[in-house]
């Protein structure tokens, strides 16, 4: 409890305050120009995170991920283009509310939501992480090579688009994590005899290049509708009445948020649709959403944010991802010479409590510029993307350049940043790439020195509780849709 | 407007998909990779199981990946989730050529001209804003980094002034 406490003063500390704020401020405003989401504004910004304190660096990061929810709703709302992937159903009844004249209401309830389940969630992670954390303080080589593979599996195959397409993507993810020097042998592994490559490629120019330059490139195919001012929003305080109406969409939505935050691949995105889904087959009238349903606003905006938090528990406790921003978070904390994981709460107690604790205080500053500050950032919404693009892509050159004054890593940026646009284009998603690059190691050495403690028998993975559990529950997930698939064909020869 | 009505407008934005050549295209290229990488991993030396070699893990990796790609090939081709290459597909092409130019002069002559060459580009010719706006903006964003980078940050970049 000590830490929790001593946590808060470590995020009063001005510079932390600033960084919080900082990092809320990036997260709205790229929340609300639809384009460069969190990841790639997380993947932008890692260069600075060198020259800042690890805990400030971390506030700062954080506060765009969860920044980056409260701005997205702003743009599904007024404009029907969703920011975030994670407000895109938002837009169903958002939007109707808008063209109603309450598009004030929807704001009020999406960012009054969006800040209960916020809160709900950091009170679950302050409850349950030290607990998760202890637990894991026990596990071996053999359990961690079950957890990161079945985090890198689920990531692949819970996001959209094909499964079998996301997993060939971490498979090269895991690949591009081999280059360089194998630390049980010390040979040279995939270098082709390249000195800027003996070491292995760095994290920061694969995240950029992918996430960031890739993204930038992916838009220039003027992929978004013209973006025209909207009006003026009035009066964003939500009435009593709807208050009311959203209570248990908010309370529902917060439980969601949490629960598929936690889970590898769950996030943001997918709790959000949950969330609707059951908010719609719940209600006495189902035929109300679409149409200007309260909680259809309510319960996704309220889910998105709970689980935008609640994701870094598997992240602060196990040193296990849950999502591709996650990732990030893994590497931006490389950066700083800490290895998350279970000894990070007794070791790194400030960090822990520090940006948990950020959590709070960055929900409250994010209600505050939702609310009354709200015109402020529709306005810019009059910000043309192609301004914006040549903008940011001189901040990822620039900034790659200034991490070890290298050119070869402008040159690496633009390498993967064209390989993100071509996967992109091809229907692979990044993110498990980066996901499974950012564990390849870790998985590779928990592999082998498992492999050695079972002498060589593989199949000692099944005879350790843990990992064998999570094995299993890996397998039953994998082959779960496939089993489907054949029950449905039998019953439909069954009718011929 | 109903769900449905609303995620395809949502989806309009996107180019049409690209057929079953793409994917085929994508699972052969993904393969290939996958045996260049069985290849070296053999190359690399195994080792035995209680013994693991250098090239044991990424060896699994790749056998992995060539049977998923091989896979794609064979059952993916009806996917619809590629993007056919259109016109704008060549300003990704120049964008790209741009920061090729970029990277490669910047350590001769410094990052100012280079930056402000990038975003005048990007700007006029990219984004096709008017000649006054893009002049403006590049100048401007020049200016300001060069406050933030240099004279702010100290950080050490190429520079000409």
């Amino acid at each position: 409890m000590g830490g929790f406490v001593d946590g808060f003063g470590v995020v009063l500390e001005p510079a932390n305050l600033l960084y919080c704020l900082i990092g809320v401020v990036i997260g709205m405003l790229i929340g609300v120009l639809p384009g460069l989401g969190p990841a790639a504004t997380i993947a932008i910004l890692l260069p600075i995170t060198y020259g800042v304190e690890p805990v400030s660096a971390i506030i700062m990061l954080a506060g765009i991920f969860y920044g980056a929810q409260y701005g997205g709703t702003i743009t599904s709302v007024l404009l029907r283009l969703p920011g975030e992937a994670s407000s895109v159903v938002t837009v169903f009844d958002g939007h109707a509310l808008a063209k109603q004249g309450r598009a004030g209401t929807a704001l009020g309830i999406a960012a009054i939501g969006s800040f209960i389940g916020g809160t709900v969630s950091i009170i679950g992670l302050t409850l349950l992480a030290p607990v998760v954390a202890s637990v894991a303080l026990d596990f071996g080589p053999p359990e961690y090579a079950a957890l990161s593979l079945f985090g890198v599996l689920l990531v692949a195959t819970v996001g959209n688009g094909s499964r079998l397409k996301a997993v060939i993507a971490a498979g090269f993810g895991l690949l591009l994590a081999t280059v360089g020097r194998d630390t049980f042998t010390g040979a040279s592994r995939f270098t082709f005899d390249s000195l800027n490559l003996a070491d292995g490629i760095d994290f920061v120019p694969i995240a950029m290049g992918l996430f960031g330059l890739g993204e930038i490139l992916y838009n220039l195919e003027e992929r978004h509708h013209k973006v025209q001012a909207p009006a003026a929003v009035a009066n964003v305080w939500p009435s009593r009445a709807d208050l009311r109406q959203a209570r248990g969409a908010i309370g529902r939505g917060s439980v969601i948020g949490f629960v598929l935050g936690v889970l590898p691949g769950g996030g943001a995105t997918l709790s959000s649709l949950v969330a609707y889904a059951v908010e719609k087959r719940r209600a006495k009238e189902p035929e109300r959403f679409g149409r200007g349903a309260v909680e259809g606003v309510a319960a996704p905006e309220t889910a998105n944010n709970a689980a935008a938090t609640s994701s870094f528990i598997p992240l602060l406790t196990l040193g296990i991802p849950a999502n591709a921003t996650m990732a990030l978070m893994f590497g931006a904390l490389l950066i700083q010479g800490i290895a998350p994981g279970p000894q990070l709460v007794t070791e790194h107690p400030d960090l822990f409590w520090g940006v948990i604790n950020s959590m709070y205080l960055g929900n409250i500053l994010l209600l505050i510029m939702s609310i009354p500050l709200v015109g402020v950032f529709v306005k810019i919404l009059k910000v043309r993307p192609a301004v914006l693009a040549p903008i940011t892509v001189l901040i990822t050159l620039l900034g790659v350049y200034t991490v070890a004054n290298q050119v070869f890593d402008m040159f690496l940026v633009i390498v993967f940043g064209v390989l993100g646009y071509l996967m992109k284009k091809f229907g692979f998603e990044p993110g498990p790439l980066v996901l499974a690059f950012v564990l390849g190691s870790v998985m590779e050495t928990a592999v082998r020195q498992s492999l050695l403690i079972f002498g060589g028998n593989p199949m000692g993975f099944f005879t350790r509780p843990i990992s064998g559990t999570v094995l299993v529950a890996l397998i039953i997930v994998l082959t779960l849709p496939a089993v489907r698939v054949l029950v449905r064909r039998r019953k439909e020869r069954e009718l011929v | 407007m109903s769900e449905a009505a609303l995620r395809e407008e949502l989806a309009e934005d996107r180019p049409p998909h690209a057929g079953p050549w793409s994917q085929l295209g994508a699972a052969v290229v993904a393969a290939v990779v996958g045996i260049a990488g069985v290849i070296g991993s053999l190359a690399l030396g195994l080792g035995r199981l209680t013994q693991p070699g250098p090239g044991l893990w990424p060896f699994v990796v790749c056998v992995v990946v060539t049977v998923l790609s091989i896979a794609l090939a064979l059952v993916g081709r009806h996917g619809t989730d590629t993007e056919k290459f259109s016109r704008a597909s060549v300003q990704t092409a120049v964008a790209v050529l741009t920061l090729v130019v970029f990277a490669a002069v910047l350590p001769l002559i410094g990052f100012e001209i280079p930056s402000l060459l990038l975003t005048f580009v990007w700007l006029r010719f990219l984004g096709k804003e008017s000649w006054v706006s893009s002049v403006a903006i590049s100048v401007g964003t020049v200016a300001a980094f060069y406050v933030l980078f240099v004279l702010i940050l100290q950080i050490p970049l190429p520079r000409l002034i």
